[in-house]
């Protein structure tokens, strides 16, 4: 064989490992991530850990309960905010969305999307808690709800626009009227992608931490008061991984696993939603 | 995440039409209306959120002028206040980032949608995508117990022997600093780059593929010569896309960069960024001039990023219009 052929077959030979070497280290990266959180906070998890609070720094023993109410209560007051105007956000610019108006939606949730949550952060603090004097768990809610928003509307807009054309052409044809036929024909032909929308968006806002930082703040004791300062699981791992003691590091690796399996049901339920619809295609 | 090309099923212009054969239906205007006023939220809440930025850091804007910009002293008790150093940190653990992201990500979207038996595409790309579900925080918790002892008996040592002559390479190595840093933001970017480009390779017409592997081109050359050129604006858009993730990142580099108001060339050094700088000394900004001047960072941050993801989405659409890109969703 002649010495030039030989040299672009090694070459293929080559690269082909070598991208195959390069998404081999990007899933390696994965596995230690997730292995190192089981290998460093499996053996924390116990009873006591979900159902005590914290105590006081330096003593051992205790636990996050009230991290995980407060993650639970924040972001589900997050949804509360977030999922009606999101949803109805990419509604309309699937529906009425041709316009001057819709264009300016669209570009908005854009910019919105890519805007750093630390940002939306401080935005929320201007916005709530320096009007209000404390800091709260709603500020919070607000805040995650706002990194929710646009992401919520592109994907809902998206999924609508895939309803194929004759079903809607069905059921206007039969009298029913506009609003009926989007909400209940080509809504919940739908319903399938939004609702795996609102759970990729969900499972972003419950691992966020820049944006509690100075709105729910944190709290060592229990709380169930959404006008007050509330804990999360995020900034609860924040405080603890950044703090001097060997037991709050033990303690962040277990609260790292808890939030770190709550994002991944999340994500995972995400797919199945989509597979019930889409079914191998995806 | 671009916009279908199916045709918008009900245009503006159809609306008088429609409405001439059945009559208003009281339902469908207040249905209109409700959606209008969800929708209109969205810009209301930008405008509301770029005057509050604008309002807050009105004071240290007055005050520092475009100094503000170069000015290297932070110093909140004679009230004097230059991003200088942030803004160095910001773009520097950025680079990093991205010269050891960039040939992971695309190493990742070629071998997924050329080399890659049919059978592990999926799994893989589900893997990779599970990457940018990682919380930012937990990414910072592994960072300083793992990737930091793990950087300082292994990978530093070499780094030094090899480039310790050079001033990029300089000083002692404590752990937090801006290879730290960097080098957690890069995992945390690589399943974005890699979806977007995995989009953009995807999208790339069959026929070029078969064109250059007709004329005997190995698969490499094929992929090499025909297929990347092909998407190469879109290739860089998912890069900047990605540039655009890093440069907003929080937590995780909050935690690992050593947080220091210095400008150093070693990577081996702390550093600061923009984000990390209001993330750490936003409670205990004392002053209205302090707090005016995070609300700058975060003014600048915010500006930067707005303009880098606009950059990034132009290149996408260059290759993406009128291709399926976007419609996979997730």
């Amino acid at each position: 064989m002649n010495p030039r052929r030989v040299r672009r077959r090694v070459m293929n030979g080559v690269m082909t490992g070598l991208v195959g070497v390069l998404s081999f280290l990007a899933v390696l990266s994965l596995i230690l991530i997730l292995g190192n959180l089981v290998v460093k906070g499996a053996s924390s998890l116990d009873w006591s850990f979900f159902t005590k609070n914290p105590v006081p720094a330096g003593e051992s023993g205790g636990g996050v309960a009230n991290a995980i109410v407060g993650t639970g209560i924040i972001v589900g007051l997050a949804c509360l905010i977030g999922l009606p105007i999101g949803i109805g956000a990419g509604l309309y610019l699937a529906e009425f969305g041709s316009g001057r108006l819709g264009w300016t939606v669209r570009f908005v949730a854009d910019v919105l999307n890519g805007t750093p949550s630390i940002v939306v952060g401080i935005f929320a603090w201007t916005w709530l808690v320096k009007p209000m004097g404390h800091f709260s768990a709603l500020a919070g809610a607000v805040a995650l709800a706002i990194l929710m928003v646009p992401m919520l509307a592109r994907t809902t807009e998206e999924m609508v626009r895939l309803v194929p054309h004759s079903l809607r052409e069905a059921a206007l044809a039969l009298g029913y009227p506009r609003w009926r036929t989007s909400l209940r024909i080509v809504a919940r032909t739908a319903l399938a992608g939004i609702v795996t929308g609102s759970l990729v968006g969900i499972a972003r806002i419950a691992g966020e931490t820049a944006p509690l930082l100075f709105t729910a703040l944190g709290n060592l004791n229990f709380s169930t008061h959404v006008l007050e300062p509330m804990q999360a699981l995020s900034l609860q791992i924040y405080q603890y991984a950044t703090g001097p003691f060997d037991e709050w590091h033990r303690l962040a690796w277990a609260a790292a696993i808890v939030l770190m399996g709550l994002v991944l049901l999340l994500s995972v339920a995400a797919r199945w939603a989509i597979r019930q619809r889409h079914g191998a295609a995806r | 995440m671009t916009a279908l090309p199916i045709e918008p099923i009900a245009t503006a212009a159809q609306e008088p039409r429609w409405r001439l054969l059945r009559g208003v239906n009281v339902g469908d205007r207040v249905y209109r209306g409700v959606l209008t006023v969800l929708a209109v939220t969205l810009p209301l809440l930008l405008l509301a959120l770029v005057g509050e930025l604008l309002v807050s850091a009105w004071p240290a804007i007055r005050r520092f002028g475009p100094h503000f910009l170069w000015s290297s002293v932070w110093d909140p008790v004679a009230g004097v206040f230059g991003a200088a150093p942030m803004i160095f940190g910001t773009l520097a653990s950025s680079l990093i980032a991205l010269v050891i992201a960039v040939p992971l990500a695309l190493g990742v979207s070629i071998f997924l949608t050329e080399f890659a038996p049919k059978w592990v595409r999926q799994p893989i790309a589900f893997l990779v995508e599970l990457l940018a579900a990682i919380p930012s925080v937990v990414y910072g918790l592994w960072g300083i117990f793992v990737l930091i002892p793990f950087l300082r008996s292994t990978v530093v040592p070499p780094l030094r022997a090899v480039l310790g002559w050079t001033p990029f390479f300089d000083g002692v190595f404590y752990g937090n600093s801006l290879l730290a840093g960097g080098v957690i933001l890069a995992i945390m970017i690589v399943p974005y780059i890699a979806a977007v480009s995995r989009e953009v390779l995807l999208a790339v017409p069959a026929s070029q593929r078969e064109a250059a592997l007709g004329m005997g081109a190995t698969r490499w050359e094929a992929v090499w010569t025909a297929v990347v050129p092909y998407g190469r604006a879109g290739l860089i858009g998912a890069i900047i896309l990605g540039l655009g993730r890093a440069l907003g990142e929080t937590m995780a580099v909050t935690m690992l960069i050593g947080n220091r108001h210095d400008i150093g060339l070693s990577v081996l050094q702390p550093a600061y960024t923009m984000a990390a700088a209001i993330a750490n000394e936003f409670s205990e900004a004392t002053t209205n001039l302090y707090l005016s001047a995070l609300f700058e960072v975060g003014l600048l941050l915010f500006v930067i990023t707005v303009v880098v993801n606009a950059l990034a989405r132009l290149l996408i659409w260059q290759v993406a219009r009128g291709t399926a890109v976007g419609s996979r969703a997730l």
